[in-house]
């Protein structure tokens, strides 16, 4: 059974037809083509397909995209303005914090997330609020580095 | 070559930062073409049976189903990533040796309906006695998983001696004999593999794969589908993290190939997270057990090493895994005389084989506790120890191996100092400890997988008029940066900087062989090679600058994106004014660089595993906080040292020893695979444990540098090595903060609580192995000891500098 949607993603409302259960993570890399969000199992366990719903980190894999009409959805497409990078994606690039880059979209999200709502987040504050995003390549901590570089320069001291 | 480097040294960015962190980069499963079916595999459930029947028909009748194959279908040839272990089938044909083991294949319009079809698929199973364990798989030598190998149910089984180690034993002061078990784990990368496959209307196939190694795909896809080698594109895919995972040729490869064929489209499989646990090829758990002799001061005077892999149920890299599991025990201290017996056994559980650092973090873990029980036992300072009896520099160790230059003394020093080891060694508060280890490894093999005489590595740079520099490579960048290390050597050789640089994917149509990313080779290898390259192509460029300047080539200098006049700056040209002079000149500018490592295998038989044109080094402390009550063990802080010849990006050393780091933390506090009557215990990632960032403690990386003379601009490997001393010394500092030895890996807080417990009842504190197979070892092959000779062909390389 199909169903049509409006989602709005990355600021701009989509139409799509499809499937009643597909998840929000199919609905993003094969009906939009968003495919800068990723997926490590599919069952909610390894954070990799984080996007932003509301501004709150949701793993795609596990929500349905009925339930995210009228919301604001947020992928790795949209954290740049225009060609400016977000300070985090400036950050772990040049931090090396994006080893193989394929936990790197939901970790940004997540990281996002968290300094949007605490601005002066301590290492530890970082630890906790990534700690359901796994990262096999770097040990995590030019990603704890990178997030700390992101949060002082966006409060605008200069690093 | 200038003195002053401008790129090498600096912790610059990757060149593929920006689309990594922007979700720019196109992983295999982002792919999308046109007419694209998708695939998928049944599955055997059973770990060891005949196939008596299959039949497809109800699967191949399903609407949006396009094809369906067994192995049938593929011609019957069986395949494996070593010649000597062609044991594979794409799909099974006559029995299933494993659950995961694939059976038929099917191509449909949407993974939904290929999944429902698979379940359409009826096949009938006789089941056979499944031998889950080694002892299982000695004991029972009538049930057979394969009909090849060096025994009944024995893949390989390997002797090799190498001085007297009895007189050896005798003259010490100090005998030990200890047993471990290092327990199997999988890579866990975060991408599954996925691959594309497209056989063109003009018979003509390209398979995008999420692979380490497009050249042995390449070459396997040939055998396996009975096709010219010439009429085959493989083109790696950037791969989501491989660790030694992606490095063999997969069923969902071949069948989205044959699949493509059928179908006239273009077939994409993806694998699911529990089929990736699956077919895995990871870490192997081994038995072991050594023997060493000590001097009063902690030299060692022998040691006799012995080694029993559960091999799982087909070859893979088992053979070089078993002799890895001997080989570099000897190139971080003096070892004088030396013996190894190995075997490697099948099982009915999916097959291992190389993990980061390949075969040697299990001898490397046992090898490590060992000397800290010595230690004890001496009364010697466990760092002092070690320190007073490493390796000599360029010279060759009992098994013919030949070591370049050794940064472990320093690296000894180094954490000794960073950690306050001297403070904190003996006199931390109760349940909390510090533990020190060391290691070395590979940078590169040494021998190729199929014996030949060409390149281990090609490179052609082309220089175009617009100044823009193409590296054509067919290395495989991993995310480890392999990429943007071959930028920033052209660029340091040619004076521009790493965004004037393209570096092409390794594609087998387009770019010169590269073996693969494995055995920490492409930065030595494929980087060697670019510089020649690059060094050719400058000749060229200075020649034609210099008949402009009325200057002769020799003193020319090319930096800052300029070719100029030594120490007369304005007397030059810009680079891409300087590329049309020479493409005027010579014509179309593009040169090759090829690599082969020097050639000094051991002259004994299994004497190709383990050469390397030099070796790395590394220490690490850690220290622990042990809880007695709960039996959790939380590292709090590690220092590790490593030597890496020449840093040449800090920046992306320090990420792979980081990563390293972690995934030795996994390794010896909670991961395994480990299976029950052949299923997975937990092909979950919620429950298959690995470390979150809560369990990740902070790393304290000091790199150590020197200049070796095999390494480009002197550098050694980083990506592997500094896994290994992080699962021993966390033992170790386990040791120190409650007084147990664990002998086995995971440290999990049952075995914990168990050993304390031990301890209370005043036996002997320790965990671990209690008895070992009952095998009978071949007879050694006697080859004299190479200990203490000098180093021979040292930075000659067969394709010259």
């Amino acid at each position: 059974m199909k169903t049509q949607l409006a989602l709005t993603v990355n600021g701009e409302t989509l139409d799509v037809i499809v499937p009643v259960h597909k998840t929000l993570l199919e609905v993003l890399r094969e009906d939009l083509n968003l495919t800068g969000t990723k997926h490590g199992c599919e069952l909610g366990e390894c954070g990799t397909c984080t996007v932003l719903v509301d501004g709150e980190p949701v793993l795609s894999c596990l929500a349905l995209p009925v339930e995210c009409q009228g919301r604001q959805i947020k992928t790795v497409e949209g954290m740049a303005d225009g060609g400016r990078l977000h300070p985090l994606q400036q950050a772990f690039a040049e931090l090396g914090a994006a080893q193989c880059g394929y936990c790197t979209p939901g970790i940004l999200l997540t990281a996002e997330a968290l300094l949007d709502e605490h601005p002066t987040p301590t290492r530890d504050d970082v630890r906790v609020a990534l700690a359901g995003n796994l990262c096999r390549c770097t040990g995590y901590t030019k990603i704890l580095d990178a997030v700390e570089l992101a949060a002082l320069r966006m409060r605008g001291v200069s690093a | 070559m200038k003195d002053k480097l401008s790129i090498i040294g600096q912790s610059l960015p990757k060149i593929d930062a920006w689309a990594k962190v922007t979700g720019e980069t196109k992983f295999a499963d982002d792919m999308v073409l046109p007419r694209m079916a998708h695939g998928k595999l049944l599955r055997s459930p059973h770990p060891h049976a005949r196939i008596k029947r299959i039949d497809t028909s109800r699967a191949a009748a399903l609407p949006g189903v396009y094809a369906v194959i067994t192995g049938h279908d593929l011609p019957r040839v069986k395949f494996g990533i070593l010649p000597v272990s062609q044991d594979e089938e794409a799909l099974c044909v006559e029995k299933v040796r494993m659950v995961g083991d694939a059976v038929a294949a099917v191509a449909a319009v949407d993974e939904e309906t290929a999944e429902r079809a698979t379940e359409l698929i009826e096949v009938d199973y006789e089941p056979l006695k499944a031998l889950m364990s080694i002892e299982e798989s000695l004991g029972n030598q009538d049930v057979r998983i394969h009909e090849y190998g060096d025994g009944p149910n024995v893949h390989k089984a390997v002797s090799l001696q190498f001085g007297d180690v009895e007189a050896a034993f005798a003259a010490a002061h100090l005998v030990r004999e200890d047993a471990f078990f290092f327990e199997g784990n999988t890579h866990l990368p975060m991408e599954q593999h996925s691959a594309v496959a497209h056989w063109g209307a003009d018979g003509k196939l390209t398979l995008w794969s999420s692979t380490q190694t497009p050249h042995y795909v390449h070459r396997m896809l040939a055998k396996i589908l009975d096709v010219p080698a010439a009429h085959i594109r493989v083109v790696a895919a950037p791969v989501g993290g491989g660790f030694g995972g992606k490095l063999d040729p997969f069923a969902h490869e071949i069948a989205a190939c044959k699949l493509s064929q059928l179908t006239g489209r273009p077939v994409k499989f993806t694998l699911t997270r529990e089929e990736v646990f699956y077919v895995h090829r990871g870490r192997h758990p081994v038995l072991m057990w050594v023997k060493t002799g000590f001097t009063e001061d902690g030299a060692i005077t022998g040691m006799h090493f012995r080694s029993w892999l559960d091999g799982g149920a087909y070859g893979s890299y088992g053979v070089a895994s078993t002799f890895y599991t001997g080989a570099l025990q000897t190139v971080t201290y003096k070892v004088p005389v030396y013996k190894f017996e190995g075997a490697r056994i099948f099982t009915n559980k999916p097959p291992c084989g190389p993990k980061r650092g390949h075969g040697t973090p299990q001898p490397r873990f046992a090898m490590e506790c060992q000397i800290d029980k010595a230690a004890e036992q001496l009364g010697l300072d466990p760092a002092d120890m070690r320190r007073r009896n490493l390796a000599e520099p360029f010279t060759k160790t009992a098994n013919h191996l030949t070591v370049t230059t050794i940064g472990l003394g320093e690296c000894i020093d180094r954490v000794v100092e960073a950690s306050g080891w001297r403070e904190k060694r003996g006199s931390l508060p109760a349940g909390r400890g510090i533990g020190i280890a060391c290691s070395s490894y590979m940078t590169g093999a040494g021998t190729a997988i199929y014996w030949n005489d060409m390149p281990h590595s090609g490179v052609v740079v082309r220089a175009d008029r617009s100044g823009l520099v193409a590296v054509f490579s067919g290395a495989t960048d991993i995310g480890q940066g392999s990429d943007s290390v071959l930028a920033y050597l052209v660029a340091e050789v040619l004076g521009i900087q790493p965004k004037d640089i393209r570096v092409l994917p390794a594609d087998t149509d387009l770019t010169p062989v590269d073996l693969g990313s494995y055995s920490s080779r492409v930065t030595i290898m494929a980087g060697n090679a670019a510089i020649q390259a690059a060094t050719r192509l400058r000749e060229k460029i200075f020649e034609a600058v210099a008949r402009k300047l009325e200057a002769t080539p020799d003193r020319l200098v090319a930096s800052d994106r300029r070719v100029f006049v030594e120490g007369e700056e304005d007397k030059g040209v810009s680079f891409p004014e300087a590329v049309v002079l020479a493409e005027s000149m010579h014509g179309v500018l593009a040169f090759p660089g090829s690599y082969a490592p020097p050639k000094r295998a051991g002259k004994y038989k299994g004497g190709g595993v383990g050469p390397s044109p030099c070796y790395s080094y590394s220490a690490c402390v850690v220290e622990v906080q042990v809880d007695a009550e709960t039996g959790d063990v939380k590292p709090t802080e590690i220092w590790i040292a490593h030597d890496i010849g020449r840093a040449l990006n800090p920046l992306l050393v320090e990420g792979q020893v980081e990563g390293s780091v972690y995934m030795g933390l996994g390794e010896v506090l909670m991961e395994e695979q480990v299976f029950r009557k052949g299923v997975h215990k937990i092909p979950s990632m919620l429950e298959y444990k690995s470390p979150t960032t809560l369990e990740t403690p902070e790393i304290h990386t000091i790199l150590v540098e020197g200049d070796d003379p095999e390494g480009p601009f002197g550098a050694k490997e980083a990506g592997q090595g500094p896994l290994l001393p992080v699962i021993p010394a966390v033992t170790n500092a386990v040791f120190d903060a409650v007084g147990i030895r664990i002998d086995e890996t995971p440290i999990t807080p049952d075995k914990v609580l168990k050993a304390l417990e031990l301890k209370r009842q005043g036996k002997a504190p320790r965990l671990g192995p209690e008895k070992l197979p009952l095998f009978r070892f071949p007879a050694p092959r006697a080859v004299e000891s190479a200990f203490g000779q000098p180093a021979e062909n040292v930075a000659v390389r067969p394709f010259g500098k």
